[in-house]
């Protein structure tokens, strides 16, 4: 007979005396955590310490005007256990002017390029990724379209190329 | 004869050369028949051996999730139906099951069991497809034929059942646009009585024929840590020993009520990650003929009551609900509530867990639509995989991880 | 036995099996049967693509089968799919790689028009920057679409071609597609980083029209 595995209110409470105290919320079954930016990793790590193996996804949501938003970006890490099956969704918030958050790559190999990808569309740069590339869009491309403030059609750049007609070709 | 073969010494005692000297790089794509559409790699070879690999994307970035806060929840599935479009099918079910996810609806029982059939046939069309590609890449051009027969059989289904033949947009928020036809049912019936002859011809054709084997056994091997770390969800991770399989671990639509087997290799190989794709295939079979068998009556959307789904025709134009419930739904800043939450639902999409975080602000259309593409974590694994072996493997692995461009860039 | 006028209004008896022909005919009809696609497949249409190829739909009935991936053995690029900045490169060199005459299909609504992808990354059709033939509607387009748009590739073949390859000789009646928007406006791309843009900044410092 194994051991039941741990239910979420006995890892948060143990979260919390890593981390401080910190906000939970949930929603249709998900339980959702924010962790300060500074102790962000500490906790990921602790996470994956208690049974949290799989990183299911890094991504991010630009609130720029989003109702009744407080932060601007929100990153988002979804843990999952292959254990138990549970999931975790972890939040965490950074702001403009120089957004950062510390690379979980040494955690999960396979964040390397969910974060490069929120580097690459968002702007968010990972301090510790070991290959901080775009991952996406062409290196001469400056600005990260995935944000609020970029327009869908973009700004020209599609445009940008010579063209070639039978006569040069 | 030697020059091909020299072998770099790296600890030896300083001869002038650096290491690096030997090897000589090869681009590798993007446009290339066997990296399957837009890859790229850029291969660092020593002689035939591949030392490393640094793979590239981006050749179809497309801005899907930019598109996807522009549209909204019900015009965003045609999008999606072009995201993995060797089976788009499952691509439709995993964005309308997010979406309902975070609206909170229930679906009827009919419309769950015809959801669960089209997935499992959109398995059956992409494993056909991505086995018949490794097959192809080691030179079993006539095992692809097969595969792109059976293929065809399905597209048939779904042009029935929908009217295209394989960017079928086929669900709706709170149910799916058209119901099954007895035409269909009788098509996925001689479906079911003719394809396993069919996959017990493609695997006499190569499950063990010899040059496939060598060409696969021990290639590109992926630990079960490796699986994990590396975030590898579906038939790679399953080959490896990862028994994750959302189906069973997480049952969503009617897999609760059905019978199947949850098929997994240990050897993480790419003859294993083939093994695995043919026995799912097996294995989707039975599930669409209990599905088939026990699909219950009823209606295929959510009542006219909730305000989510179109009411039919005869609804509209005879029932007084069914004309403010047309109305509300049709005009502009109508639609239906959406809380302002954020939620992930992913279901088993055939090359593995197909994810939808949405963020709803209380408009139709998704706040953010991040899409969980399996593809980008396989192709991630890619140079740890190929380390070590030769040039030529390198499309068997690049096959057998079964990375669509369009999922990996969006 | 055949006949034909002459120039001075006799008639000239021609021997038995003897068919007299413009060469640009003889030489259209050599080439329209034996098109050589370059299949540039990169997304969903590419599948449609591959479906034309294989078993149900054979193109092969057509003369158009020997689908070779090296565009030095080709005359038809076949563009299936949406092509996206990164790609757009890659698409022109391939291109200018493929030998003389050659004749390009841009088939399904992405590839003609960008299609619903109208964002940032994707090209609003690959007509603005190479040329193109014959375009196939659709999203994707049916098997029996391409197969019709190279039968009328075929026609069209037949019909303009010349053996010097004067059709091809378009400079004077080519419309510029629409204005494009300017190399270096503010943010938009790093010239410096783009190499391709750097050679037209340098060209265009020196009056070199490369961009008419």
């Amino acid at each position: 007979m194994p051991t039941p595995p741990p239910s979420v209110d006995d890892v948060l409470s143990g979260l919390r005396g890593r981390c401080g105290e910190f906000d939970t919320s949930t929603f249709r079954g998900q339980t959702r955590v924010v962790l300060p930016e500074p102790v962000a990793f500490e906790g990921l790590a602790w996470l994956k310490d208690q049974g949290f193996d799989l990183l299911v996804d890094v991504t991010c949501v630009d609130y720029l005007d989003y109702p009744g938003a407080t932060h601007r970006y929100g990153l988002v890490y979804l843990l999952a256990s292959t254990a138990t099956n549970q999931r975790l969704t972890v939040r965490v918030f950074v702001d403009d002017p120089d957004p950062t958050v510390t690379s979980v790559v040494p955690l999960w190999a396979g964040a390397n390029w969910l974060e490069r990808e929120v580097w690459d569309l968002f702007g968010i740069r990972s301090v510790g990724h070991p290959d901080p590339r775009r991952l996406v869009m062409p290196e001469e491309f400056t600005a990260h379209p995935l944000r609020k403030d970029y327009p869908l059609q973009g700004r020209g750049e599609r445009h940008n190329f010579p063209v070639i007609t039978r006569d040069h070709s | 004869m030697s020059i091909a073969t020299a072998t770099v010494d790296t600890t030896g005692p300083e001869t002038g050369a650096r290491s690096e000297d030997y090897l000589w790089t090869l681009n590798f794509g993007p446009q290339h028949p066997a990296t399957h559409t837009t890859l790229r790699l850029v291969l660092k070879l020593d002689g035939e051996r591949v030392v490393d690999a640094m793979p590239e994307m981006g050749y179809l970035h497309s801005g899907f999730e930019k598109i996807g806060e522009h549209l909204t929840f019900n015009q965003y599935v045609t999008v999606t139906d072009r995201m993995n479009y060797i089976s788009p099918m499952a691509n439709n079910v995993a964005w309308h099951h997010a979406v309902e996810t975070l609206l909170g609806i229930e679906l009827t029982p009919r419309c769950t069991y015809i959801r669960t059939i089209i997935a499992e046939l959109a398995r059956i069309s992409d494993h056909l497809l991505c086995n018949g590609a490794v097959g192809l890449d080691t030179g079993a051009f006539t095992f692809f034929l097969y595969g792109f027969y059976q293929r065809e059989v399905i597209y048939d289904i779904f042009e029935t059942l929908c009217g295209a033949r394989f960017t079928n947009s086929y669900t709706r928020v709170g149910g799916l646009s058209q119901d099954f036809t007895p035409l269909v049912i009788e098509k996925i019936r001689t479906f079911l009585k003719t394809f396993p002859k069919t996959l017990d011809d493609m695997e006499r054709l190569l499950t063990r024929n010899r040059i496939f084997v060598d060409r696969t056994k021990g290639v590109g091997v992926l630990s079960k840590a490796e699986a994990i770390a590396g975030s590898a969800t579906g038939p790679v991770a399953r080959a490896s020993g990862v028994t994750r399989d959302l189906r069973k671990d997480e049952p969503y639509l009617a897999y609760a009520d059905l019978d199947f087997n949850v098929c997994c290799a240990t050897t993480g190989d790419c003859y294993a990650r083939y093994l695995v794709r043919m026995q799912e295939m097996r294995e989707s079979l039975k599930l669409v003929t209990q599905a088939l068998e026990n699909l219950p009556a009823g209606d295929i959307n959510v009542g006219i009551d909730q305000r989510i789904a179109r009411p039919t025709k005869e609804q509209v134009y005879s029932t007084i609900e069914g004309t403010i419930s047309h109305f509300e739904l049709s005009m502009a800043n109508r639609g239906f509530e959406v809380p302002h939450e954020e939620s992930y639902a992913a279901i088993e999409a055939p090359n593995g867990e197909l994810g939808f975080y949405v963020v709803g602000d209380g408009n139709e259309t998704a706040y953010r639509a991040r899409c969980r593409p399996p593809s980008v974590l396989h192709f991630a694994l890619f140079p740890q995989l190929i380390r070590g072996h030769t040039l030529s493997d390198v499309v068997a692995v690049l096959g057998s991880l079964n990375i669509i461009a369009a999922e990996l860039d969006r | 036995m055949a006949v034909m006028p002459s120039g001075a209004g006799g008639r000239i008896e021609l021997p038995e099996n003897v068919v007299v022909s413009r060469l640009d005919a003889l030489a259209n009809w050599c080439r329209k049967n034996s098109l050589w696609p370059m299949p540039f497949a990169t997304a969903c249409c590419g599948i449609e693509l591959m479906a034309t190829g294989a078993s149900k739909h054979d193109l092969a009935r057509f003369g158009a089968e020997v689908f070779r991936f090296s565009p030095r053995q080709c005359d038809l690029m076949i563009v299936a799919g949406r092509v996206v900045m990164k790609m757009l490169p890659v698409l022109q060199r391939i291109w200018q790689q493929m030998h003389e005459p050659k004749w390009c299909i841009s088939m399904g609504a992405c590839a003609s028009t960008g299609g619903v992808f109208d964002t940032y990354a994707v090209v609003q059709g690959i007509d603005r920057f190479i040329p193109v033939d014959m375009y196939v509607p659709g999203c994707p387009p049916r098997p029996e679409q391409l197969i019709q748009a190279i039968i009328d590739l075929q026609d069209k073949i037949q019909r303009e071609g010349t053996i010097t390859g004067r059709e091809f000789d378009t400079a004077g009646r080519q419309l510029r597609k629409r204005a494009l928007v300017e190399v270096g406006g503010p943010g938009v791309i790093d010239a410096s980083r783009n190499p391709v843009l750097q050679r037209e900044l340098a060209a265009a410092a020196e009056g070199i029209p490369v961009r008419s």
